[in-house]
């Protein structure tokens, strides 16, 4: 019998720990990409888009120029559509240059299974060829099913099954944080653990 | 959502602005240099047509053949229709050959709906138009097409004239004034439309000439007039109905040349209506009978984008009812609620 005594959801990142970890991402970005001026920021919606526009604003602070960020919705190229009932679909919005030649850098706020990764690879090459591809995520919390890997990761957070990771972003939730829950206790959708 | 689309009054007021948003987002498609989705692949449409139509059956099959599905086209004529088979046995023999949704049109009303609820098959029915009942997806492309022009701006508003259609993902059509003009007693296109607008929250008035509205009108959630000079100057949309000859067995009206000249759109009359407004045609236009070449070259004119429009409609309908294993749960997405399996991917 697994033990169903609600958990509150703890959180392990809070707003100031999101914003320095953006921060150090974009600078790794610029690092990595010799200066990012070929680079394009897509997050994957929900909270990846908001945390690639965040990206985009850091990396216009560090080298003064505007980076392209769009969103790209996976949705229907999940390997699980048939699992459930038809979802509804987020907003595709690809820059106006496109991605061709380009340093694709996708954003998310959780890597787990992989397969998210895999369905927006596979979305972004129905939309153009870029040069290279890369991952950004905010947290990543292992138990991967398919061979990816971020390049660049906010919080390395080793979790059982058992376990929820929830980021909340400003934007959507109302405040940063990413809370770690049990699937008993865990808040259904929000804050409500605190 | 329902399993199948036989009525315009089968979609709630969420279910309807959940297939628009998706059209939304299946229109982006058409910009890209991949037109092709890889979401139906392995399932099979079914386009059963027992009446002619051009654009509908290519609209369904190019939508269907967008999202990968497998696409067969069956027409009555040519088919084992022609030597006396039944709707029943038909039926049967597409279920037999496992066909995930059927597309059907008929020239009798109810043939969809006896489909659908025979349990002759298994898969999802489409009403592309029975008889003179309804066409749902013909009213979803006009719905999204007037949402487009007259809730496509940043505000809420409409979208000059000329300027690419916007946006109005989220939006109903709450407080805007469709007017549908013509031949409104043999057309399923005008009752889809009345209902599905009125569940949107429009205001729907029809004109037509008494001779031309349907008997049982005053049950339905619209306006009737006899004076179209009257109603355009409170018009943000009007939609003018093909005259259907092929259907009309009696002497509806005295000559062509009057009908035009009291229920047909002409420059002085398009001139007539609000700045804002549009002029819609669900095609096939009869030019210099419902509708001058003039009005309908005009840049205020849809009837083309219509067609694009219905694409987008019908990839939105085939993969709501077709991407799961159930169709589509519409209240969480209309209350914007992010999925929780977002973050949690394995669920």
């Amino acid at each position: 019998m697994a033990d169903t005594r609600p958990v509150p959801a703890r959180p392990v990142l809070e707003a100031p720990d999101i914003a320095r970890v953006l921060t150090r991402i974009a600078h790794e970005i610029v690092e990595r990409a010799k200066g990012a001026d070929d680079v394009v920021l897509l997050g994957i919606p929900t909270r990846g888009v908001f945390l690639a526009r965040r990206l985009a604003d850091r990396l216009a602070d560090i080298t003064g120029r505007t980076v392209p960020v769009g969103s790209l919705d996976i949705t229907m190229y999940r390997d699980d559509l048939r699992l459930g009932p038809a979802r509804a679909l987020a907003r595709t919005d690809i820059p106006g240059d496109g991605v061709d030649g380009r340093l694709v850098v996708l954003v998310d706020d959780v890597l787990f299974s992989g397969r998210t990764i895999r369905a927006a690879l596979d979305a972004l090459g129905d939309i153009g060829r870029p040069r290279a591809v890369q991952l950004a995520v905010l947290v990543d919390r292992g138990h991967r099913e398919l061979p990816i890997r971020a390049d660049y990761v906010g919080k390395n957070l080793p979790t059982s099954l058992r376990e929820t990771v929830k980021v909340l972003v400003a934007e959507n939730d109302g405040r940063d944080a990413v809370l770690l829950g049990t699937r008993d206790g865990a808040p259904a959708d929000g804050p409500a653990g605190g | 959502m329902k399993r199948h689309l036989i009525s315009a009054a089968d979609l709630t007021r969420d279910d309807a602005v959940l297939v628009l948003d998706t059209a939304e987002e299946m229109a982006r498609v058409a910009d890209r240099p991949i037109k092709k989705l890889p979401t139906l692949r392995g399932r099979t449409v079914v386009n059963l047509f027992y009446e002619d139509s051009t654009r509908t059956r290519i609209s369904f099959e190019a939508a269907a053949k967008r999202l990968s599905a497998d696409v067969i086209n069956f027409s009555a004529k040519g088919s084992s229709v022609s030597k006396g088979e039944s709707l029943k046995d038909t039926a049967l023999t597409l279920e037999a050959m496992g066909a995930d949704a059927v597309v059907i049109r008929h020239p009798s009303s109810g043939a969809p709906h006896r489909l659908a609820t025979s349990g002759w098959i298994k898969g999802s029915v489409v009403n592309a138009g029975d008889g003179t009942h309804e066409h749902p997806t013909q009213a979803l492309l006009d719905a999204f097409t007037v949402r487009r022009h007259l809730a496509g701006a940043a505000d809420g508003g409409p979208v000059p004239h000329g300027a690419p259609a916007g946006d109005g993902t989220g939006r109903d059509l709450a407080g805007r004034r469709i007017t549908i003009v013509g031949d409104v007693l043999h057309s399923r296109v005008a009752r889809s439309n009345v209902l599905l607008l009125n569940t949107l929250g429009a205001h729907v008035t029809l004109v037509a000439p008494p001779t031309l509205v349907p008997i049982g009108v005053e049950s339905w959630p619209c306006e009737v007039s006899y004076d179209l000079d009257a109603v355009l100057p409170g018009s943000d949309a009007v939609m003018m109905l093909r005259v259907q000859r092929e259907r009309m067995n009696a002497a509806f009206f005295p000559t062509e040349r009057e009908y035009a000249r009291r229920y047909g759109l002409d420059a002085a009359r398009m001139a007539a209506l609000p700045e804002h407004a549009i002029v819609m045609h669900p095609g096939p236009m009869n030019r210099g009978m419902e509708i001058t070449a003039e009005v309908a070259d005009s840049e205020r004119c849809t009837a083309v984008e219509q067609v694009a429009n219905g694409v987008s409609i019908r990839m939105a309908v085939l993969y709501l009812q077709l991407g799961g294993a159930l169709p589509a749960d519409s209240p969480a997405a209309a209350a914007g609620a992010p999925t929780p399996a977002r973050t949690e991917e394995s669920e």
